[in-house]
Order: structure tokens, then sequence, then C-alpha cells
């Protein structure tokens, strides 16, 4: 079992409290998925040329006092390469103008034991163990801001508890995946990418997935038409929830197996595994309330 | 007959749950009403004395559940389960009910004012469902005995290995599941219809419903099947 969330801000003045709104709705899941929560928000995206990362500094001795200001000196001093970083605690967000694919060799090469959770131009990515609320708190969900966001709680049924296996994945740039359910044939599905030159980083079913989705958006495919090779070929359970720049995607097994409730106003649009996340949502008394269909994609621009 | 209301933003449930399997008991209280069930799970299940509740607002998973006598109202959604295993008595949800609604129903009406989802009367067991919208896939899977009504549409493999439940469809149905076949409306049928749109207050023709029932091709063990239904 697993709970996700997903908020999509129509009302631009909403976009600040977009953290706060969700909190809740996280929390309210805690049930669905008490071992590991994360999130990935999306925001106004940087300029043409810029790119930044999310790291997780949690894996390294050094945890969460993990020397960022230190790292920023060396890739200025090594690569030659300005980088703003923004540390919270394990997590840290760093900004910079060049291709990603040097500051992240680097990286891999310095300080192997430091996890990249997502590269692109909108995307902010957090994840850990812990329960929801204290995941929660401890990177201040509550203050994230911009325009949508996919959130995630876990209780593990594919693979361990740990930092890197927690949701939402990433792949590629500015594109996640949360999924409640469990896969049928990952591996297959890894056995027909990794040929193709796509690098897995965990044991995880859910990361067939996004990697399998975002290989589709990468070869050219609209984001309907990857959704229905999605349904093609991915089998077991699972409602799937993605986020991109400027959309929000939800699908459902042909069975739906697992759980999804949609809550849609003027101002908002909020999915969750149950609508006890909902509950709290300013005017959700006079919201459309339904039930995505199995099989169905919904798509919300925002 | 006095009047109680619950709400639930500021009382836990459990206090709801256990009022209503023993206060109720005692008589004195004919209604009660819940507020703000916010999705809450097992919201008056178990209920087994002639007492109404209006759940104002969704309920979450397996809400009515396994009631017996009472009459429960949920004037929003309904999650997973709802009413599964009720043995008599009435649950009528306004807005839709999500999957598994009224598995396993011994006895008693279960109605659903809009869309149903997937599986819904699973393995019936004599109750009677009506739902004013449409059903999911695997609806009526196994269903033994008990009437539905649908007056919506039925997704994919309706009726699926059915036993003696006997199932009225309106609508479309995307695929029969196997052994399940459209006979005949008889007068009876007619009549059974009816009554239980009446009780269920909807208004919808009779005439207009197919039968499906099952074929009971799947009764007895064919060797010379070759796994072929």
């Amino acid at each position: 079992m697993c709970g996700i969330v997903g908020l999509l801000v129509k009302t631009p003045a909403l976009r600040e409290k977009l953290g706060e709104l969700m909190v809740p709705m996280l929390i309210g899941m805690t049930e669905r998925g008490p071992d590991s929560a994360g999130l990935a928000v999306f925001g106004n995206p940087l300029a043409e040329t810029e790119r930044k990362i999310s790291i997780y500094s949690g894996l390294t001795e050094d945890g969460a006092d993990f020397n960022w200001l230190g790292l920023g000196h060396a890739l200025k001093e090594h690569l030659g390469v300005a980088v703003s970083i923004e540390p919270k605690g394990n997590h840290a967000i760093l900004s910079f103008d060049v291709a990603p694919a040097i500051i992240k060799r680097w990286i891999a090469e310095h300080h192997p034991k430091l996890h990249i959770l997502s590269t692109g131009r909108s995307i902010d990515l957090y994840k850990d163990i812990g329960t929801p609320a204290e995941v929660a708190a401890r990177y201040g969900f509550a203050g994230l801001t911009g325009s949508h966001l996919v959130g995630h709680t876990r209780m593990a049924t594919e693979s361990a508890v740990t930092p890197d296996r927690a949701h939402p994945f990433t792949a590629g740039e500015d594109f996640c995946l949360v999924h409640n359910g469990s896969l049928s044939n990952p591996n297959g599905i890894r056995r027909m990418l990794e040929p193709r030159g796509i690098r897995f980083e965990t044991d995880n079913d859910t990361e067939a997935a996004c990697r399998f989705l975002e290989w589709r958006l990468r070869e050219g495919d609209d984001l309907e038409t990857a959704l229905q090779k999605g349904f093609e070929e991915l089998d077991g359970f699972f409602t799937f929830l993605m986020g991109t720049p400027d959309k929000l995607a939800l699908i459902r097994d042909p069975f739906a197996c697992k759980p999804a409730v949609v809550a849609e106003t003027d101002d908002y649009v909020a999915i969750a595994s149950e609508f006890r996340s909902l509950a709290h949502l300013p005017g959700v008394k006079h919201a459309n309330v339904f039930e995505p269909a199995p099989e169905e994609m919904y798509v919300w621009n925002a | 007959m006095e009047r109680l209301t619950f709400d639930l933003a500021a009382q836990p449930l459990r206090e709801l749950n256990t009022f209503l399997h023993t206060g109720a008991k005692e008589g004195k209280v004919g209604h009660v009403t819940v507020l703000n069930p916010d999705g809450a799970h097992n919201i008056a299940v178990g209920l087994d004395c002639p007492i109404e509740v209006e759940v104002v607002g969704h309920a979450g998973y397996y809400a009515g559940g396994m009631n017996k006598a009472a009459t429960v109202t949920i004037t929003g959604s309904a999650g997973t389960g709802v009413a599964e295993n009720m043995m008599s008595g009435k649950v009528h949800v306004k807005g839709f009910a999500s999957n598994g609604a009224g598995a396993s129903a011994h006895g008693g009406l279960l109605v659903i004012e809009g869309d149903a989802g997937l599986r819904c009367g699973i393995s019936l067991k004599g109750g009677n469902i009506v739902v004013g919208g449409s059903v999911g896939s695997f609806s009526a899977f196994m269903a033994q005995a008990g009437r539905m009504v649908i007056c919506g549409d039925a997704g994919d493999a309706l009726g699926d290995s059915l036993y003696e439940a006997v199932l009225y469809v309106k609508g479309e149905v995307k695929s029969l599941g196997a052994d399940a076949q459209y006979e005949e409306m008889s007068a009876e049928d007619i009549a059974a219809v009816a009554s239980l749109l009446d009780q269920a207050g909807l208004d919808h023709d009779p005439k207009a419903f197919k039968r499906i029932a099952s074929k009971r091709s799947l009764y007895h063990w064919n060797a010379d099947a070759n796994q072929e239904y």
C-alpha cells in the first residue's frame, strides 16, 4: 500500500500557498504509507541554458552536516562553474549555467555517495525515510511555492526502505512519477531499456515505469502517446501520478486495483488516494469530486 | 424519537460507532446525523438495530458495512466496500460509490444514485443493489443470490461466473462475463425491477431493462471442455 497526492493550482495567488495546502494532504496518507515520503514541486523555469539538480547527502558520512559550501567551491575550482546552492539539511538544490552532465559526472567521481534526485529547469525534489509529518517538517514542505506538485507516502512492498527507493522517481529532465501498486514485469522493462543505454539506480519496480515513460517522451512521443504505450507495456497494479513542467497526469490500471479520487474547483485540481487527504481543502464541499476511471488518461495543464 | 448529531471534526469516530452499537439499541434515538465524515473509514459499520443514520458528506472505506436493520444514508460519495456484507436494512449513497460496493451482501438494499466502481455486487449472496448510474468492470462476479438493477451502463465481464443472482441493465453492457447470458424479461422480472426502482426512489421504465442470468454451464465440471468456456 502507498498514498499518492497531487495538487495543481489554477489561481496564481495560490502558488504561494502550494506547500501549505499540500502538507495536510500528505499527512492524511500516513496510514497508507508510514515508512517514507517525498514530493516534487514544479515552479517557474530557469532560463533556457540554466539547470538545477536536487541532491541528497544522507548517504554520505556527514549526512545533514554535508559541506555544501565546500562542494560549491570545489565545482568552481575544478570546473570553473559558478554554482548557486540552496541547502536544506541533507538536501540541496544546485543551480548553474552549464550542461548538467558535466556537474553530475564530477559529483559522481568525487562524491559517489551523493544521490542526485532530479534534474531540470522547473523541478525540485525531496524524499526521505520517516513518517510524512517528519519528512514534511524536515524539509519545510509547508513553505514550498510553485504551480503544481506530486507527492507520495510509502509502505514498501517491492524493495527496501531507503531514501533512494522512496518516491517520486525521476528520469531525464523535469519528469517525475509516483506509484501506488506493484508492477509484475519491471525486470522485463529493464532488460528492454538497459541495452538502449538507460541506466537504473535502484531495484525498485517504479523506477522501471518512470524510465520507460521518460524514454518514450524523449523518443518524441507526446505525453498521451507515452501513457498509451505504458498501458500496453507495463503489467501489474498501478495508479501513477506524473509531473512535467506544465502538466499533471494520472492513470490507473485496467482493474483499478489502487484507488484515486479527484477534487476540482475553479482554483485547483487536487488528487489523492483517498478523500481523507482532500477534506481540508478550501471549498472542497462544493468541488467536483470524482473517481478517475481505469485505463483512462487524465491530464491537467498548469 | 430523539435525534442526535455527531460531528467527526470534533468527536472521534469511535464515539459514534460505540453509540450505534450500544446506546442506539435502547431505542430512544431514532435518527443520528454525522457531520464532517471527511472520508473516514468504517463509519456506521456493524449496526444491528433499526436506527436511521445520515452521513452528511463523503464517507471512506466500508461505510455501512455488515449493516443489519439500520438505514444509512450518505449524502456524498462512498469509498471502497460500502455496505459490504450487509445482512438487512438499507444503505443509500446519493453520490458515487467506489469499488466493491455491496460485496457479498446477504440481504438488505443498497442504493447508489451515481456511478459504482468496479466489482460492484461481487459475490452477492442475497442482497439487492440498485445503481442509478453505471457500474464498472467485473460487477456481480460470482454473484450467488439477490438482484442488481443497473440504470446506466456496465463495464467488461458483467456477471462473470454468475450463480443464481439476477441482473437487470437498462444501458449498454460492454461485455458479459463467462456463463452469463441475456434472457427474456417475464412479468415477474418487470414487477421486481419496478419494486426495486420504487424502493430506491428512481424513475425509470422497468420494461426498458434487459435480464442477465447464469447459463449454468459452469455448475458442473466438463472434462471435454478443454479449458474453453
